[in-house]
């Protein structure tokens, strides 16, 4: 185990190099100069030069490519272009708000999504089955945008059950009155395309000897669905569920948008929106350090969970 | 007596299935439209503004509009105040009918249309007529693309091993352990430029990693198969067994991913669209009528949303359904 965890770090090393060649790449040599877009409409060479300068574009590539490696490596990706915010600051202060939405986010649409699942698998080939199916591959070809837009007029701008956007001071008033509705919306948006994916895991499970053993044995359906096959299913959905965890931290950044939550999605489409290149290079190789590490989580926990897995 | 191929056999288990088949026919409708549409057959004149600003379907009615607007752009005179004509007023009233007619005043505007209009009169059904062309467009170019890398770069790393492997295995591993829009929000920051090609590249340039371990682990999967073995015998050359001989036998697995990406692209490219970094504002597709209907959605006019919404929905539910009766018939150990 020791010995596996430590080989995949190992390989950490050059996927991160490709991460950030990859990241160096577009930015450096795709985006252009980026003292143009500093420096404005009005501005003359002098301003240019000076601004090159102090970025480092005007040294050759490998020494730029330095920088980029130091700035990794130090956690210092500089200030940002347009509110000079230092990035280092602009992960802290919006990392809380981003899990005050996730995090509940997670535990009820899986919550939901596994009992749904579970029903459905049990009674699969009925009409409940397929109907619901079916309902779930409509509801998942509706695009998250309408959902949004729709969620939100009516829910918060007709009837005004919930703020229409905004952030508060307190945990407490986030979790409770700004953050529901994103919830809301969040869980609707992820349950069609989870309960089809879990179904299959439970259908996986219920199809297996053991099922047939138990119910041999004379357990009851309760037993047998609740205790054997939910404790088998968890695995792949726990597992799911990590690898999706540094997706929706960055991805969430629609729901982010629209209820005015300043979370890291926000922030990122801020920063593609003006061109802020410093977050979104400190995004994009942060990002892919944490997916990195979540998979080998994902990997040591399911040999945990279950110790036939063999590691390679 | 002539054999029954493969593809034949496929074909007879597909049709077993009724709701796989009506979801084909919904896609070749929706390709028909694409094709017409982009030839101008059909709505060549979907930027016309054809009716009143935000005109609502017809099977509403005509909006009730204040009668003082109503008679100014009817040309009569408004009240003659004090007794005294204002001299202005014949060139008042042009103005008014120049302004509620089309731009030229030639024709006159309609007070609704089949699914109501936009902010500029324009007719929401062709919109989103016009709107399934430019979206379903990049959601197959961007597919086939997507494919056409994936299904590469999965031949040569499965069937050539060792190096080679090792390689599309690191880009693979680079290009995955960036989630999806993330990467593409990144690029699409970096390339900065607005319409169907851009938004074709970004989503097919990034999309290719799913097909790529599929097609790698098949590869792997039929190199050492006797047939390979066969070939190799014979003399075909290396890309002849790659091309010839195995592609049409992992060309199933290829088929239903290529399927699988197009409704993916088509929802990113709405995103992106919405987002500002898709399609420009000259082209209009599900992703920019969605982003108009936004704020048209607050005035209370909710028909470009639906309209947008269910020309959507309706396709990439039949293409998913399609999409599993294909797997269904092409994998029949699957079930």
């Amino acid at each position: 185990m020791l010995a596996y965890t430590l080989r995949r770090l190992w390989q950490f090393i050059p996927t991160l190099a490709g991460v950030v060649l990859l990241v160096f790449f577009l930015f450096n040599w795709v985006g252009g100069d980026p003292a143009y877009l500093l420096a404005g409409k009005i501005s003359n060479p002098a301003t240019i030069e000076n601004i090159r300068r102090q970025l480092g574009v005007d040294q050759p590539y490998w020494v730029q490519l330095w920088i980029f490696v130091r700035q990794i490596l130090s956690g210092d990706f500089g200030v940002s272009w347009n509110t000079n915010e230092t990035v280092a600051n602009i992960f802290r202060t919006r990392l809380g708000p981003s899990l005050t939405v996730l995090v509940p986010l997670l535990a009820i649409s899986t919550l939901l999504a596994m009992a749904a699942a579970m029903l459905v698998a049990y009674v699969r080939g009925s009409l409940t089955d397929r109907a619901v199916m079916v309902t779930c591959t409509v509801a998942q070809s509706v695009s998250i945008l309408v959902y949004i837009l729709v969620f939100q007029y009516v829910l918060a701008y007709q009837l005004g059950w919930f703020p229409v956007q905004g952030w508060g001071v307190t945990f407490a008033d986030n979790l409770f009155r700004y953050a529901v509705l994103a919830i809301i919306v969040g869980v609707a948006v992820s349950l069609a395309p989870d309960i089809r994916l879990y179904r299959t895991f439970f259908l996986d499970e219920i199809n297996q000897d053991y099922v047939r053993t138990a119910r041999a044995k004379g357990l009851s359906e309760r037993r047998v669905m609740w205790v054997h096959v939910l404790r088998n299913a968890a695995i792949p959905i726990v597992t799911n569920i990590l690898l999706q965890l540094p997706g929706l931290l960055a991805g969430a950044f629609l729901i982010e948008r629209f209820f005015g939550i300043p979370g890291i999605g926000r922030e990122v489409i801020l920063a593609v929106e003006r061109s802020d290149f410093p977050i979104i290079k400190a995004v994009t190789v942060y990002v892919a350090v944490t997916t990195m590490v979540v998979n080998l989580a994902a990997d040591l926990l399911y040999k945990a969970i279950d110790p036939r897995v063999q590691l390679k | 007596m002539k054999e029954t191929g493969v593809w034949m056999l496929a074909w007879r288990r597909f049709k077993r299935d009724r709701l796989g088949v009506v979801s084909l026919l919904v896609v070749i409708v929706y390709a028909a439209v694409m094709l017409a549409a982009a030839s101008g057959l059909i709505v060549p004149d979907w930027g016309n503004e054809a009716g009143v600003s935000f005109a609502p379907p017809t099977f509403l009615g005509p909006e009730e509009e204040s009668p003082q607007l109503a008679s100014m752009a009817d040309g009569s005179q408004p009240l003659a105040d004090y007794g005294i004509a204002d001299p202005l007023a014949p060139d008042l009233a042009e103005i008014a009918k120049s302004l509620s007619g089309s731009a030229s005043g030639s024709e006159a505007r309609a007070l609704t249309l089949p699914l109501g209009g936009d902010k500029w009169g324009r007719d929401v059904l062709k919109k989103a007529v016009k709107g399934t062309q430019t979206s379903l467009f990049i959601g197959l170019a961007a597919a086939a693309l997507a494919a056409f890398m994936g299904t590469l770069f999965g031949a040569l790393a499965g069937y050539r091993g060792g190096k080679v492997d090792d390689f599309f295995n690191w880009l693979y591993s680079v290009f995955t352990s960036i989630p999806y829009l993330l990467l593409v929000l990144a690029i699409a920051a970096v390339v900065n430029s607005k319409g169907v090609l851009p938004v074709i590249l970004i989503l097919g340039l990034t999309g290719w990693t799913g097909i790529f371990r599929l097609v790698r682990a098949e590869y792997m999967k039929h190199k050492v198969r006797e047939y390979v073995m066969a070939a190799d015998a014979i003399g075909a050359s290396d890309s002849r067994r790659m091309f010839i001989h195995i592609l049409p036998n992992v060309s199933h697995v290829v088929l239903v991913q290529l399927s699988l990406h197009v409704v993916l692209f088509i929802k990113s490219e709405v995103v992106l669209t919405f987002l500002g970094f898709g399609v420009g504002v000259e082209t209009v597709s599900w992703g920019s009528m969605l982003a108009e209907a936004g704020s048209e959605l607050l005035l209370g006019k909710w028909w470009q949303l639906t309209a947008a919404t269910v020309f959507m929905a309706l396709l990439v539910t039949a293409f998913s359904l399609f999409t599993d009766a294909m797997r269904d018939a092409l994998d029949p150990r699957l079930k």
